[in-house]
Parts: structure tokens; C-alpha cells; sequence
């Protein structure tokens, strides 16, 4: 169940994940267009990164929980809020569960934030931030492109572009690109299927 | 016993290096980082990994140190040899063909990949992979450990017809992205830029290593 997941910031977040489902002791693709990127909330978003199974029973603990704290404090849940549920879910189970989280999203009081939960349950907040199988083949490129304070369309070509290089380099990430863009004003998802992404110099 | 990266070979992708070459018009420009490491400790902050073959023709090093130099030591004594038959310089392809026939017929018993990169009359600059003992041309070919993280900087960024400076601005970003990412691969960046004139042999220390937006900014 690998996969690749990327966010970056700009005024709002945009989530970019690609889709290949592969059971790895025998390379078999179960599934080209899963949807790694799950709603949480109205405007957090979660990536799955990891054993699929582990990640979408804990994701469908963390909604509950969130919801519930969220009618407890009679507003929105902040996105660190969400974070949190997940890292607590993962650090108390760490030695079941194979989990990591990219949660992304904007909330009132600090606007559009990135948390990353890491297998073993730490929690910490990026600009930017990949995760995932694929994305060893994207760090350098990720360093040396990502510039503090870009556009919305700067960071979705941005995250694109991303995605495209480390499905080129990755035998187990690929099939489709799912973008969520997360704004103040709501959150857009869409798809970008593989042959609409952009080519590199030896494709 | 040190070792200066490896790729696939081991599971979880191997230890210290970042290697490439890149062809440019006119020639060939090689980099490599110089961390040598055994198990935790650098044993070498400074090491040389391009090693030269012949005139015109380097290699680059990664893999286990030893196997490495061996490689490259029985190489450039074969390819001398060759030469004086030949009564002229070798080709770039004979040299690759000779790191390939040794990293094939004992591919069980070592653990190194060369990179083979030079310039010789007949075809200009060339780049030849020799991983596991296959022999492939190739514009780039990049290596060792800290290439996993620039796979994606390199398949981006690359273009054909660049300019030998801008092949060395290349080569020299792409080993900063590398060694700011492995934990196998630091220290300085040495290139080599290969043409018809002449052999040019550099080092970069760290200080003047390109930086990215996470890292403080350089020393003054």
C-alpha cells in the first residue's frame, strides 16, 4: 500500500496524493484510483500514507472524535486539533498499527497550516511536506523549488509537477493525482488523470 | 570496511554517495560528494571519488570503497595497456566496457557501480551506467545513495543542449540537494569537466555550496 502524498502552502493548502494500491509481496495493483486524501472535517483533509487498512480505521476513529470535540467546543476543530486526535491514535497504538498522516487544512485562528504525523506517532508543522514511498525521488526537487509564499496556481503546478516526477521514478505510486485545494472559502477537489499530467524529458 | 554508497543492492537502499555525469555538448562534466563512511562514523570527510582512467576518461566511485578502487585501479592499467596497442587514446566505450566486464563477471562477489564519463574524438563526450555489470549510454547517469532524492530534481530539471557552465551549475546543485538530504553523502563537491582542450578538476567546499530555502544562509 504505497502511495505519495504532498502539501504545500500557500494562502490556503493544496493536497496533492497519487493513486496506486499495490499489495507488495507480490506487486499486484488492486486498485488505480483509490482516493488517499480523506475529509475529516469541512475544511481538514488527511492524507494516508502506509498500510491502507491501518490508515482508513484510524481515520474513521479520528472523524468521530473530532466531531464530537468539535459539538463540545461549539465551533470549527482547529486543524491542530485534528492532528492531534491522529498522533494520539498512532503513538498509543504504535506497535500495531503501520499509519502516517499529512493532515492539511485552514481554520479561523491560524489560518491554512500543515501537520505531519509520522509512523511512530510524532507530531510536528511544516510549510511543506511529502511523505510516502515515492517520496524519497522528489526531496531534491522539492527542496529546490519550493519558495516560501507562492501563489494558489504556483503551488498546484508546484504539487503537479511533484507528483508526476516521483510516479515517473516509483513502480508502486501512479494511476491518478488527486488535488484538494483548502481555501478560507471552502475546500476543491480534483483529479488530474495520469495522462493529462505533465511529461518530463524522457517520457 | 567503508563503503561510499551502493544502490539497490541491499534492501533499504544502501549507504554513503552521490555520484553523477552529465554529457553537454563538447564534453562531459562529473561530480561526486566525499563522505566515506563505516557503519556511523565518516572515516573520510574528503574523499576524492572521481578517480581518472585515463587522459580524457574518469570514473565515479560508490559503492564499497574497496571494490571501488579496485575497479578503477585494474581499469586504468588495462586501458594503458590498450592504448599502446591501439597506438592512441582510447574510447570512452572501452573503458566503460572494461568496469562492466569486471562488475559482471564477478558481480556475486562485489558490491560497486562505476560511473564511466569522458571525451574522445570519435563520438565527443559520453556518459556510460555499468550498474550490476550492464553497460548503457546514457546524457546523465546519476548514483549512490543520496541519488534516490534527486531523481525527481534531475528527471525536472534536465534539458538537452546545456551549456558546459550550466551543466556545472547543474551537477553542482543537484549534489547539494543530495547531501543536504543522506545522511551518507556530505562534505565537499568535487567535479571534473572533461572537453577536447582540456581536464579541469575542482572542489567546492561546503561554505559555497548552493543553499535552499530551509537552510540558514551561508557563511559570509
Amino acid at each position: 500500500m504505497e502511495k505519495r502524498c504532498l502539501d504545500a502552502q500557500f494562502k490556503g493548502v493544496s493536497t496533492g496524493v497519487s493513486k496506486y494500491n499495490a499489495l507488495n509481496h507480490h506487486f499486484y495493483v488492486s486498485s488505480k484510483t483509490i482516493n488517499k486524501v480523506i475529509q475529516v472535517h469541512d475544511r481538514i483533509f488527511c492524507c494516508m500514507a502506509g498500510s491502507l487498512a491501518d490508515a482508513q480505521a484510524v481515520l474513521k476513529t479520528a472523524k468521530f472524535h473530532l466531531s464530537f470535540h468539535s459539538v463540545q467546543m461549539e465551533s470549527s476543530p482547529q486543524v491542530i486539533a485534528a492532528a492531534s486526535v491522529l498522533k494520539e491514535l498512532c503513538y498509543k497504538n504504535k506497535d500495531e498499527l503501520q499509519a502516517g498522516f499529512i493532515t492539511a487544512g485552514w481554520d479561523r485562528k491560524k489560518g491554512p497550516q500543515i501537520y505531519v504525523v509520522s509512523l511512530g506517532g510524532m507530531l510536528i508543522k511544516q510549510e511543506v511536506t511529502i511523505g510516502g514511498s515515492g517520496s524519497t525521488y522528489i526531496y531534491g526537487y522539492v527542496d529546490a523549488k519550493y519558495r516560501p509564499n507562492m501563489s494558489r496556481e504556483e503551488c498546484l503546478q508546484f504539487a503537479t509537477n511533484a507528483l508526476a516526477l516521483a510516479m515517473g521514478r516509483d513502480n508502486v505510486s501512479g494511476g491518478v493525482a488527486h488535488l484538494v485545494v483548502i481555501t478560507e472559502s471552502g475546500a476543491e477537489h480534483t483529479v488530474v488523470p495520469g495522462d493529462k499530467l505533465p511529461k518530463f524529458h524522457d517520457e | 570496511h567503508c563503503r561510499m554508497g551502493q544502490e539497490e543492492r541491499t534492501s533499504g537502499g544502501g549507504l554513503s554517495t552521490t555520484i553523477l555525469a552529465i554529457e553537454f555538448d563538447g564534453g562531459v562534466v562529473l561530480g561526486s560528494d566525499s563522505r566515506v563512511s563505516a557503519g556511523a562514523s565518516v572515516v573520510n570527510r574528503v574523499m576524492n571519488k572521481l578517480s581518472q582512467l585515463h587522459d580524457k576518461i574518469y570514473c565515479a566511485l560508490s559503492g564499497s570503497a574497496a571494490d571501488a578502487q579496485t575497479i578503477a585501479e585494474v581499469v586504468n592499467y588495462q586501458l594503458d595497456v590498450h592504448s599502446m596497442e591501439i597506438g592512441e587514446d582510447p574510447q570512452v566505450r572501452s573503458a566503460a566496457t572494461l568496469v562492466r566486464n569486471i562488475s559482471y563477471k564477478y558481480k556475486e562477489e562485489l558490491s560497486a557501480h562505476l560511473i564511466v564519463a569522458g571525451w574522445d574524438r570519435r563520438k565527443g563526450g559520453q556518459v556510460y551506467a555499468t550498474l550490476n555489470g550492464l553497460l548503457t549510454r546514457q546524457p546523465f547517469a546519476v548514483g549512490g545513495s543520496g541519488s534516490s532524492y534527486v531523481y525527481g530534481f534531475v528527471d525536472a530539471e534536465y534539458r538537452k543542449g546545456m551549456s558546459k557552465e550550466e551543466c556545472q551549475k547543474f551537477v553542482v546543485s543537484t549534489l547539494s540537494l543530495a547531501m543536504n538530504r543522506d545522511g551518507s553523502s556530505g562534505g565537499v563537491a568535487y567535479l571534473v569537466t572533461i572537453d577536447e582542450h582540456c581536464t579541469e578538476e575542482k572542489v567546492i567546499l561546503g561554505n559555497d555550496l548552493p543553499t535552499f530555502y530551509d537552510q540558514p544562509p551561508k557563511y559570509p
